[in-house]
């Protein structure tokens, strides 16, 4: 039985229906994560399982017994608030007491867990400051030390690593990979940063429009994605309209306009004439100069129109002859050379027949 | 409130290719708003400080002749406290200082109560009503507050006046006051921290007591000074509802001034001036905003 | 995020709405309201108002009486008079030293300001008594000169504060600018400055205004018996003359009056808006 079970969930808020007919199974100990752009429900979803919000339709159940009507103090599960909702006026002990105190634990023992936790979190010598004389990553440990103290079956962070600068979140998310391996609590995720959800996930629910668009582990979600949304959502992507030629078992024959002939793989029983995208991660493709053979099956000439310079690699812009803008990465790995090819330059971009994903429109 | 930073200013007008065509007496300095703006600076400064003296030279005159040593307000003899002394052995007064005192005790704890109440509601349920109702006697002339509750009094309840329809009275107007800066400082706080409570286990009790109510203890702070202050000062209102049987120190005052001018006003005159000062001063250290919050 | 907050309020939302709407409900909106009925009552025998028993129908008597007298009209427009005096007085006075604070250092504009309010802390009636004082000597008093001076001084602070808080949000750049495309220092005030400082005006005339209209105590202690404003009619109608009636289709006459320059004041600083968005 999974741990926590979403059942057809649905809220509308007036007219809108910020959530429609949402199900998802999270396992216990998963770091799962819901990802999508601001206002696709992910949020509502969170504050429903917190009990701050109410479902419409559908039910949230917690080892099988459903939430409804149970208010959020009675739910065995913490939250950390995108503005870490630190309580001002108490110390950063009296912070992460707050929940064993409320839960009637003895002064003795809620000693004890706070040093545990404050130790957890690396903050042992900040256990009598106060929340406005912490950093932004000091209070972010906080948050996340007070919602652990109470070993709470799961803890649901709501866009928790929004407010810190670049370099501080990357080390975070470490730090929170760490932190949730060593204390094997379930941890439910909200982001907007398809960055994060890859780096730190489990599992990750891509979200649209309060509905869930695929549901995966990441290096899925990446290579496999369900749609063009989800495709295009996460990482950079080439979009190519194609029309199925032949499809026989795994191999699949694609026509884009002014272009000809794409060679693919496909598992599944695709009819002939279908229309449909062709994706295309551009890391997977390789820019040659256009004179250098490349035993590729797909094999396309152009001229580069825009190089992005970036230091460990280089994002090339290649103009197909159906007009069409194809990005291509290329790392910038041989010793001595930056760069391979220049702008202006005639090109031949390739690559291998599984590198690319067919998707039904 | 968005303060623009100070911004350097140019230290001439020549700075900006087209000097200033014939500026001239107030507005030249004032329009470019230069700390050194010459003739212009120097008549805005001048009109400020005239300004300024006609707010205070009056006040400083009663405060003055309060320790001169004559009956007659006229001219200045030389220094002494009798005037004070004598405060001490007018029972009329006495009693009037001791019925403020008590008025302004129990109607600011009440009105920081009730205003407390409203605040929160305002800010966190926002009834369409209640800040019709909230605000309104406080923006209303006094004496139509005044003359409707003395109407209610009278007619309504038949209730002879006194301490009871003077409490209300100032509980009605003070309330406003003690909600707005309630309001105020829970609208600059993060509402997640309530939520944060809830979450982590308090009960909605559990949160006022331990979140709620200490986060907002300075703003109750000022809000009672606030009350006290409104209450011990206030002539309008008192006047129509105090009835005949009960004087308060404004009343004292007011009926003291009507017949002529003595020391002994000056007396009262200043040490009401210090204690409203006093508290006023204390209740801003709570909220900073407060002193705005009174108009 | 931007998903509406929408919580379950339950009996919390009541144990603190009920008590201050009660209370005020009763203490305040009912006897607003008792005014308003006592407008349409006859006087009774011994003053105050007639019996409910004995007079089944309401009567028109109070303000039939009011309209049929000029005295009245004389000093409903007396009192719009010196409102509109002082108000003119009030800006003329408070401009520069609103100006001074908002263009001074921002460490000492909190000072400047707080020199404004102090004066208030000194009781309404010693501030008019500190008149009596200084107007007395120089048999200045009992006169159309001492109401004026009177309330001037009690409103004064009224109008600086709203006229500072607009001034200290106008963007010097403006002024820079405009003097850079050739504005003279006069051209720059009434045709920059002052007219984005019209909704601080606006709201520091209704704030002047309006408690100048109901006033009865600067006239009773520094006017003559001619200076009598609207204030000074209720008032007698209540405590001396015990005629409730007209004294409370006074008090509807002047809360009229009120709500009509309230509801002006909300529209014109409205209406400024629109053109004082860099201010704002």
């Amino acid at each position: 039985m999974a741990l926590l079970e979403i059942r057809n969930l649905t809220r509308r808020f007036g007219t809108l229906e910020a959530v429609k007919d949402v199900s998802l199974f999270i396992e216990a100990g998963e770091f799962f994560t819901l990802l999508g752009p601001s206002g696709c429900g992910k949020t509502t979803i969170l504050r429903m399982i917190a009990g701050f919000d109410a479902p419409d339709a559908g039910e949230i159940l917690l080892d099988g017994v459903s939430l409804a009507g149970v208010p959020p103090e009675r739910r065995p599960l913490h939250t950390v608030f995108q503005s870490y909702a630190l309580f001002p006026h108490m110390t950063v002990a009296g912070n992460i007491a707050f929940p064993l105190e409320m839960a009637g634990k003895s002064a003795l023992e809620i000693r004890r867990r706070v040093g545990e936790t404050l130790a957890l979190v690396h903050l042992e010598d900040k256990a009598a400051s106060f929340p406005h004389e912490l950093s932004g990553g000091q209070k972010q440990r906080v948050a996340l030390a007070r919602g652990l103290v109470n070993q709470p079956r799961l803890l649901l962070l709501d866009e928790p690593l929004g407010a810190l600068d670049a370099k501080l979140r990357v080390e975070m998310q470490i730090e929170l990979i760490a932190l949730q391996r060593e204390v094997g609590i379930t941890f439910i995720f909200v982001t907007h940063s398809q960055q994060e959800a890859l780096a730190l996930s489990h599992r990750i629910a891509v979200m649209r429009d309060g509905r869930v668009e695929q549901c995966d582990e990441p290096d899925q979600l990446y290579t496999q994605p369900a749609n063009r949304f989800v495709a295009d959502f996460i990482g950079k992507i080439n979009l190519i309209e194609v029309e199925v030629r032949s499809s026989s078992k795994v191999l699949l024959g694609l026509h884009a306009t002014g272009l000809g002939e794409i060679a693919a793989t496909d598992a599944r029983p695709i009819a002939v004439g279908e229309r449909g995208v062709f994706a295309l991660r551009p890391e997977l493709i390789r820019v040659f100069g256009h004179r250098e053979s490349a035993d590729l099956k797909n094999r396309f000439e152009g001229v580069v129109r825009e190089l992005l310079y970036l230091g460990d690699v280089t994002l090339y812009k290649v103009e197909l002859a159906n007009g069409a803008l194809i990005e291509a990465l290329m790392p910038n790995a041989a010793p001595g050379r930056a760069k391979f090819h220049e702008v202006g330059d005639a090109v031949a971009v390739c690559w291998r027949h599984d590198a690319g994903v067919y998707l039904r429109n | 409130m968005n303060r623009p930073p100070p911004s350097p200013r140019p230290k001439g007008g020549g700075d900006y290719g087209s000097p200033p065509k014939g500026g001239s007496g107030l507005l030249a300095g004032a329009a470019l708003g230069r700390p050194g703006g010459g003739a212009g600076r120097f008549w805005l400064w001048a009109a400020s400080l005239a300004t300024y003296a006609f707010l205070y030279i009056p006040l400083a005159v009663v405060v003055l002749f309060s320790f001169n040593d004559s009956l007659l307000n006229a001219e200045w003899v030389g220094f002494t406290t009798r005037w004070y002394v004598k405060l001490l052995h007018d029972d009329d007064m006495l009693r009037a200082a001791a019925n403020s005192l008590l008025i302004a005790l129990v109607s600011s704890s009440v009105s920081t109560v009730l205003g407390a109440m409203a605040g929160l509601a305002m800010h966190r349920y926002r009834p369409r009503w209640l800040p019709f109702l909230v605000l309104t006697p406080v923006a209303m002339p006094e004496i139509l507050l005044g003359v409707s509750l003395l109407l209610f009094f009278r007619q309504v309840l038949d209730l002879s006046l006194g301490l009871f329809s003077i409490l209300v009275a100032h509980i009605t107007f003070s309330i406003g006051f003690v909600a707005v800066i309630v309001r105020a400082r829970l609208a600059g706080m993060d509402e997640s921290i309530f939520e944060a409570a809830r979450d982590l286990g308090a009960t909605p009790w559990a949160t006022f007591r331990r979140i709620t109510l200490p986060l907002i203890m300075p703003a109750l702070m000022a809000g009672f000074l606030m009350a006290f202050t409104l209450s011990i000062d206030d002539f309008v209102i008192t006047f129509f509802v105090a009835g005949v049987g009960v004087n308060t120190l404004p009343l004292q005052i007011y009926s003291m001034i009507k017949v002529a001018v003595t020391p002994e006003v000056n007396a009262i005159s200043t040490l009401l001036m210090a204690l409203t000062l006093t508290l006023i001063l204390a209740a801003s250290r709570f909220a900073p905003d407060v002193l705005k919050a009174r108009q | 995020m931007t998903a509406p907050r929408t919580q379950p309020a339950g009996l919390s939302k009541w144990v603190v709405t009920l008590p201050p709407t009660v209370f005020l409900l009763a203490f305040f909106l009912l006897p607003a309201l008792i005014v308003v009925l006592a407008g349409f009552r006859e006087t009774g025998e011994f003053g105050g108002l007639a019996p409910v028993d004995s007079v089944a129908a309401l009567s028109l008597d109070a303000y039939r009486f009011l309209l049929g007298d000029v005295i009245y009209l004389e000093i409903f427009a007396r009192s719009f008079l010196v409102a509109t005096l002082t108000t003119l007085i009030c800006i003329v006075l408070a401009y520069p030293l609103a100006w001074l604070i908002a263009r001074s250092p921002r460490q000492r504009r909190d000072f400047l300001v707080l020199l404004v309010i102090l004066p208030f802390a000194s009781n309404f009636l010693v501030r008019i008594y500190a008149w009596i004082m200084l107007l007395g000597p120089a048999n200045l008093l009992y006169t159309p000169f001492a109401v004026i001076v009177g309330m001037v001084y009690a409103h004064l602070p009224f109008m600086v504060l709203p006229l500072y808080t607009n001034l200290e949000k106008h963007d010097p750049a403006l002024l820079e600018a405009a003097q850079d495309l050739g504005a003279d220092a006069w051209t720059r005030f009434w045709r920059v400055t002052f007219p984005l400082s019209l909704p601080g005006i606006f709201s520091g005339s209704a704030l002047v205004f309006i408690p100048v209209l109901g006033m009865f105590a600067v006239p009773e202690l520094l006017g003559g018996t001619g200076d009598i404003l609207i204030g000074n009619l209720i008032k007698e109608q209540f405590l001396e003359n015990r005629d409730w009636p007209l004294g409370s289709a006074l008090s509807i006459m002047l809360t009229a009056c009120v709500l009509a320059l309230a509801g002006l004041a909300a529209w014109a600083a409205k209406r400024g808006l629109h053109g004082t968005e860099a201010v704002t």
